[in-house]
C-alpha cells in the first residue's frame, strides 16, 4: 500500500510536531532540577521544577507512531505505553490539555492526576499506562467491543520490545487470535529496556517471529522509516477491518534520548545517539517529499514555523494554566 | 420472565445467576467472561443457565489467561460495554492483579473522571472445605484497601441478587465476592440461612447500607459474608444463656456503612468483629479503628475484640483448618469472654 502525497505530508508534519514537542520538553523538564537551585549535594532533583516526576521522551521513534496512526480514524482505539507522547500526538490527542497534564494543571487531560505516563483522551480513544506490557490486553477489550458492536473499528496496542517478554503480551496475542479480534500489536524495538539490550533480554532476534506461535501474521520492519511502517501497518489495519484478525508488527527504531530524562546512559556507547541521528527519519521523509515535488525550502520553513507556533503555544498554555485546588486530590476516585 | 411478583427460596448461586440474567435481558451491553462460565455454568454456579439463554457471544468462556481477560474487560468497558468478569477463586488474583489495582482501580482517577469502567469482577472466596492455602482465602480486605474498587460481600441469596443488579448498573468497578460455603452448592456443605426468599422481579440494594440482621442489647457482632450465618447461629446459642447479641451484616466494604456500626455499638457498648480474612491490617482492624476514633462521644463497656484468621495461611487438615477459621463455637466463646470484660 503506497502512501498518497497527502499521507506523506501528514506523516512528515506529525513527525516534526512530535520532535519539536519532545525537544521542547527535554528543555522545560530540566528547569528547576539542577544546582544551585536544588538541595545541596544533589546533582538533579526529579521532583522539582514545573514538570516534576519521570519523563520518557520519544525523539527518534516518530516513524512508529505516524506510520500506524496514518491509517487510523477517530473511532479507532490506541493504547500506548510509558513513553506515550508520539502516539498521543499522532492520534490527535488534544495537545493543549495533554501539555497541561504534564504541568499538573487543573485543565489537563486528567485534571493533574495522571501526568505524562497516564494520558486519557476518550474523545479520540487514547490511553496509556506506566506498566510495561499492560496495554495489550486492554486493546483486546477495545477490539472485542468493536466486534460486539458490529463496527469496523480497530484497536492498536503500542509497546516496547521489553514488553514482549511479559506474560500480558503473550496472553493478549493468544486471546486476540483465538477470538479473531481487530487488533494490531506494534512493538517498538529501540534496542534497550531501560539499560538492558534486547540481546540480553529476548531469546529470539525478532519479536515478529513470535506471531507464528499465535497463528497470526508477524511483520518485521527492519528500519526506522515512516513509509516502511506505513506499508506494514496498512496491511494489518485493513486485515483487522475486514474481520480477519490481529497482526503483530515489530519496528526497529531509535531512541535518541535516555530512557528517562536525567538518565546518565552509561550503558551505551557515548556517540551512539549521535550516530543514530545521522539517519534521521524526518530528513529521509523530507527528501522523499522533495523528490516527489511535494516539498521545497519555502514550504518546509512555513510548515515548521506553523508547527513550532502550535507546540510552543501548548507549552505556554500548560505553564500558565492554574493548578488544581489541593483538596481536589479527593475527587474522581469513583465516576460520578 | 414472570411479570407478577412471586417469592420463592433460592440458593445464593441461583440468585446471582438470576440477577445477572435479568440485567443481560434488560441491557445488551452486559456480557460475562471467565473460566468455565459457559457450559459448566461457573465452577460455583454463578452463571448456571445463562449460556442457554444468551448464547456464546455474551457468555464467553475464556482461556486460563487472567491478565488477558481482565485487561480485556477494562478495554471493553472503556468502549461503553458492561463486562462481568469472573475469576473463579480470589486466590488466583495474584496472576492478574496489575490489571485490577493499577488500571481498573485507578484509570477513572487518573483521567480526572473522564473515563468510566463499569466492570463487575465476580470471584469465590472462603474456606471450610479443606482446599488449603491457595483456594481458601477471603482477601476482601486487600481489595477494599485499594482506592477505586467497590467491594460487595453478600451473606445470603436475597442480598446477593439485589447487590448484583446494583453492581452491574454501577459505572465503577465492583468486586463481587461470594463465599463458596453459602452458595448452596450440591457438592459442598453450606449454611442454610443463606438460602432464602427471593422475589422473581428485578430489584437493587444500594451499596453502603449495612443491615442489622438480628437485634440485641448486650453486644454487637460486626461481620460479613459466611461469617454472618455463623454469627447468627452463635447468637442463638448465646440467647439461650441470656446474652442478646446484635448482628450487623456489612454487605459492602466499599462503601462502608460506618453509621450503622456506630449506632449499634453505641447501643450495646460492646463490639466483636467476626471476620474470615486474616487478622492483621484488615477489616477487623478497620472496624476497630472506626470505633476508636469516636471514643470521645462513644461509651464502651468493654474493650473491642477481634476474631479472624490468626495470621497463618489456611491449613489443609480438618482440625487445623477448623482451628484457624473462626467457627460458631469460637464466636460464642469470644462473646462470653467479652461479656466478662470491663473498662476501669
Amino acid at each position: 500500500m503506497d502512501p498518497t502525497s497527502e499521507q506523506l505530508l501528514w506523516m512528515y508534519e506529525k513527525m516534526i510536531e512530535i520532535r519539536e514537542y519532545e525537544e521542547t520538553m527535554a528543555k522545560v523538564y530540566l528547569e528547576g532540577k539542577l544546582p544551585p537551585k536544588i538541595q545541596k549535594g544533589l546533582a538533579f532533583d526529579i521532583g522539582a521544577g514545573p514538570v516534576p516526576g519521570e519523563m520518557h521522551l520519544a525523539a527518534g521513534q516518530e516513524p512508529v507512531a505516524v506510520g500506524v496512526c496514518a491509517h487510523l480514524r477517530r473511532e479507532d482505539t490506541v493504547v500506548g505505553a510509558h513513553r506515550p507522547h508520539h502516539f498521543a500526538i499522532a492520534k490527535d490527542v488534544d495537545l493543549f490539555a495533554m501539555t497541561s497534564e504534564m504541568f499538573g494543571k487543573a485543565n489537563g487531560l486528567g485534571k493533574g492526576k495522571g501526568g505524562h505516563m497516564h494520558l486519557f483522551d476518550p474523545a479520540v480513544k487514547f490511553s496509556c499506562s506506566g506498566i510495561v506490557g499492560a496495554g495489550a490486553p486492554q486493546a483486546c477489550g477495545a477490539a472485542l467491543a468493536a466486534k460486539k458492536l458490529g463496527k469496523d473499528w480497530v484497536a492498536v496496542s503500542f509497546f516496547g520490545e521489553g514488553a514482549a517478554n511479559q506474560g500480558s503480551f503473550h496472553e493478549a496475542l493468544n486471546l486476540a487470535s483465538l477470538w479473531k479480534l481487530p487488533a494490531i500489536f506494534v512493538c517498538e524495538d529501540n534496542k534497550y529496556g531501560i539499560s538492558v539490550e534486547k540481546s540480553a533480554s529476548t531469546a529470539i532476534a525478532s519479536n515478529a517471529d513470535r506471531a507464528a506461535g499465535y497463528g497470526m501474521p508477524g511483520v518485521l520492519v527492519d528500519r526506522n522509516d515512516a513509509v516502511a511502517v506505513f506499508e506494514a501497518a496498512g496491511e494489518a489495519v485493513a486485515r483487522a477491518r475486514r474481520g480477519e484478525g490481529p497482526t503483530l508488527i515489530e519496528v526497529k527504531t531509535d531512541r535518541y534520548l535516555g530512557h528517562f530524562q536525567g538518565d546518565p546512559e552509561t550503558y551505551r556507547p557515548k556517540n551512539e545517539a549521535q550516530h543514530l541521528r545521522e539517519h534521521d527519519p524526518i530528513v529521509v521523509l523530507g527528501a522523499q517529499l522533495r523528490a516527489r515535488g511535494e516539498l521545497d525550502d519555502g514550504r518546509d520553513a512555513a510548515l515548521r514555523a506553523a508547527i513550532s507556533e502550535r507546540v510552543q503555544a501548548a507549552y505556554e498554555h500548560g505553564r500558565n494554566s492554574p493548578y488544581p485546588a489541593p483538596e481536589d486530590a479527593l475527587l474522581h476516585v469513583f465516576a460520578a | 420472565m414472570s411479570t407478577a411478583s412471586k417469592v420463592r427460596k433460592l440458593s445464593m448461586a441461583e440468585a446471582i445467576s438470576e440477577g445477572i440474567g435479568q440485567e443481560m435481558a434488560r441491557d445488551e451491553r452486559v456480557f460475562v467472561m471467565g473460566e468455565d462460565i459457559g457450559k459448566y455454568g461457573g465452577i460455583f454456579s454463578a452463571t448456571t443457565g445463562l449460556l442457554d439463554k444468551f448464547g456464546p457471544d455474551r457468555i464467553m468462556d475464556t482461556p486460563i489467561s487472567e491478565t488477558g481477560f481482565m485487561g480485556a474487560a477494562i478495554g471493553a468497558a472503556a468502549e461503553g460495554l458492561r463486562p462481568i468478569s469472573e475469576l473463579m477463586f480470589v486466590d488466583f488474583f495474584g496472576v492478574c492483579f496489575d490489571q485490577i489495582y493499577n488500571h481498573l482501580a485507578k484509570n477513572t482517577y487518573m483521567s480526572g473522571g473522564a473515563c468510566k469502567f463499569p466492570v463487575v469482577i465476580t470471584t469465590g472466596i472462603g474456606g471450610g472445605y479443606n482446599d488449603a492455602a491457595q483456594h481458601s482465602q477471603c482477601l476482601y480486605g486487600l481489595f477494599a484497601h485499594v482506592p477505586g474498587l467497590k467491594v460487595v460481600v453478600p451473606s445470603n441469596a436475597y442480598d446477593a441478587k439485589g447487590l448484583m443488579i446494583q453492581a452491574i448498573r454501577d459505572d465503577n468497578p465492583v468486586v463481587f465476592m461470594y463465599h463458596k460455603g453459602i452458595m448452596g452448592l450440591s457438592w459442598m456443605s453450606y449454611f442454610e440461612g443463606s438460602t432464602n426468599e427471593v422475589p422473581t422481579e428485578s430489584y437493587t440494594i444500594p451499596f453502603g447500607q449495612a443491615k442489622v440482621v438480628r437485634e440485641g442489647s448486650d453486644v454487637t457482632i460486626v461481620t460479613l459474608s459466611q461469617m454472618v450465618q455463623k454469627s447468627l447461629l452463635a447468637a442463638d446459642k448465646l440467647a439461650a444463656e441470656g446474652i442478646e447479641a446484635e448482628v450487623v451484616d456489612l454487605r459492602t466494604l466499599v462503601p462502608l456503612d460506618k453509621e450503622t456500626v456506630l449506632r449499634s455499638v453505641a447501643k450495646t457498648g460492646r463490639l466483636l468483629v467476626a471476620d474470615e480474612d486474616y487478622l492483621s491490617f484488615g477489616v477487623s482492624g478497620e472496624i476497630s479503628a472506626i470505633i476508636a476514633e469516636q471514643l470521645n462521644h462513644l461509651k464502651l463497656k468493654a474493650p473491642v475484640r477481634r476474631l479472624a484468621v490468626p495470621d497463618v495461611p489456611i491449613p489443609f487438615s480438618r482440625p487445623l483448618e477448623q482451628f484457624a477459621i473462626p467457627q460458631v463455637d469460637g464466636i460464642a466463646a469470644a462473646v462470653r469472654d467479652l461479656m466478662k470484660l470491663t473498662i476501669d
